[in-house]
């Protein structure tokens, strides 16, 4: 019964912690302008929508890895599936719902174009480096 | 899971701990999170005593589960005591330190008083379901302590993104390990799964805390109201 009750608890709480986390890491992205170059490439517009998320994510892998944001890809990635997830199954019995998981899954596509802009930056200069040297 | 891949997990989750710690020591931030830091110099210590058991008895054998729950109960002590240092950090203009510190004590001793309580029903498994139990139970208050922290940081409407982002992965992981402590609870026969599932959460928190220290300026602010599942 005890155990019951913990697990309970904690897969609620686990999943808030979760969404909250994932969230402090699409709102560091938030305030940054995409690149010309970025939109053109991605065929994105100004408002971003979930349905671009696997595309944008296809263009990131493309691009050369840089360590220091494979995490963040990750957890947002896991973020973005637990929302389709939800918005096919939960969000059909709650449709009040169905309006905050489009936002939540476009504001993924944003974090995911930030990040493509800034592995091209970080190319750039690579590319620049090796010219250079 | 093999015994290659568990030498190989637990060697990650020793690299990762490690660079929490030096990206710490690199931003001027061990001895401000002090507390934080002595938990992973004490997780990089108990892998690299789980890897030498692990290499001499077997992933299979009596001596490494036993090595291995009593060490993370030691382990989750210690963290509980670093999730009060960031009590601290969150109310620390009030002058509360020793209410926290006085309230964590009585908090584990009381904890402990009642996996003893449990555990001593069952007096012939003592041993083997004292740490266990302790484990699941100190998770289980960490993660309603986690929660508490969460609710203060919005209603104070603190700001301090690193601080945010370790309360925030504290929380997962606990939420996280106190939810496969209880399945294994639950149904026993899924204990071994659970034992294979362990050490690979154990590498989340390095991670995240890492991540955290790595990248997030010390000066960088959000809004945590923004993050709330519920909006407030």
């Amino acid at each position: 019964m005890m155990a019951a009750l913990i697990l309970a608890c904690s897969v609620v709480f686990l999943l808030q912690f979760f969404v909250s986390y994932c969230r402090s890491l699409i709102a560091a992205s938030a305030k940054h302008d995409l690149s010309a170059e970025v939109l053109d490439v991605t065929g994105l517009s100004r408002n971003t929508s979930g349905e671009d998320f696997a595309r944008v994510v296809q263009l990131l892998l493309l691009c050369p890895d840089r360590p220091d944001d494979r995490s963040e890809v990750r957890a947002v990635g896991a973020y973005f599936r637990l929302l389709s997830f939800v918005r096919a199954t939960l969000a059909r019995i709650v449709p009040s719902a169905q309006a905050w998981i489009e936002r939540e899954r476009a504001q993924c596509t944003y974090f995911a174009a930030v990040t493509l802009d800034r592995r091209i930056a970080f190319s750039r200069d690579l590319l620049a480096q090796q010219i250079e040297a | 899971m093999s015994g290659l891949a568990a030498f190989v997990i637990l060697s990650v989750g020793t690299l990762l701990e490690a660079l929490v710690v030096v990206c710490a020591v690199r931003r001027k931030l061990f001895r401000r999170y002090f507390f934080l830091n002595l938990y992973m110099i004490l997780c990089a210590f108990a892998s690299l005593g789980r890897w030498q058991v692990l290499k001499q008895e077997g992933l299979k054998s009596l001596s490494y589960r036993y090595f291995y729950f009593y060490s993370d109960a030691v382990l989750t002590i210690a963290l509980f005591f670093g999730l009060i240092s960031l009590y601290m950090f969150v109310f620390e203009e009030m002058k509360l330190e020793r209410y926290f510190r006085l309230g964590a004590v009585v908090l584990l001793a009381g904890t402990c008083w009642f996996s003893y309580a449990v555990v001593s029903q069952s007096s012939h498994k003592m041993l083997t379901y004292f740490a266990f139990e302790l484990s699941q139970n100190l998770y289980f208050v960490g993660l309603v302590l986690t929660y508490v922290l969460w609710a203060a940081i919005l209603k104070l409407r603190e700001t301090r993104t690193l601080l945010v982002q370790l309360v925030l992965s504290l929380g997962v992981f606990f939420g996280a390990s106190a939810a496969t402590y209880s399945v294994s609870n639950l149904h026993p026969t899924l204990f071994s799964y659970v034992h294979n599932l362990m050490p690979i959460m154990g590498c989340l928190l390095p991670l995240s805390w890492a991540y955290a220290f790595w990248r997030v300026p010390d000066d960088a602010r959000l809004t945590p109201a923004r993050l709330a599942v519920v909006p407030r």
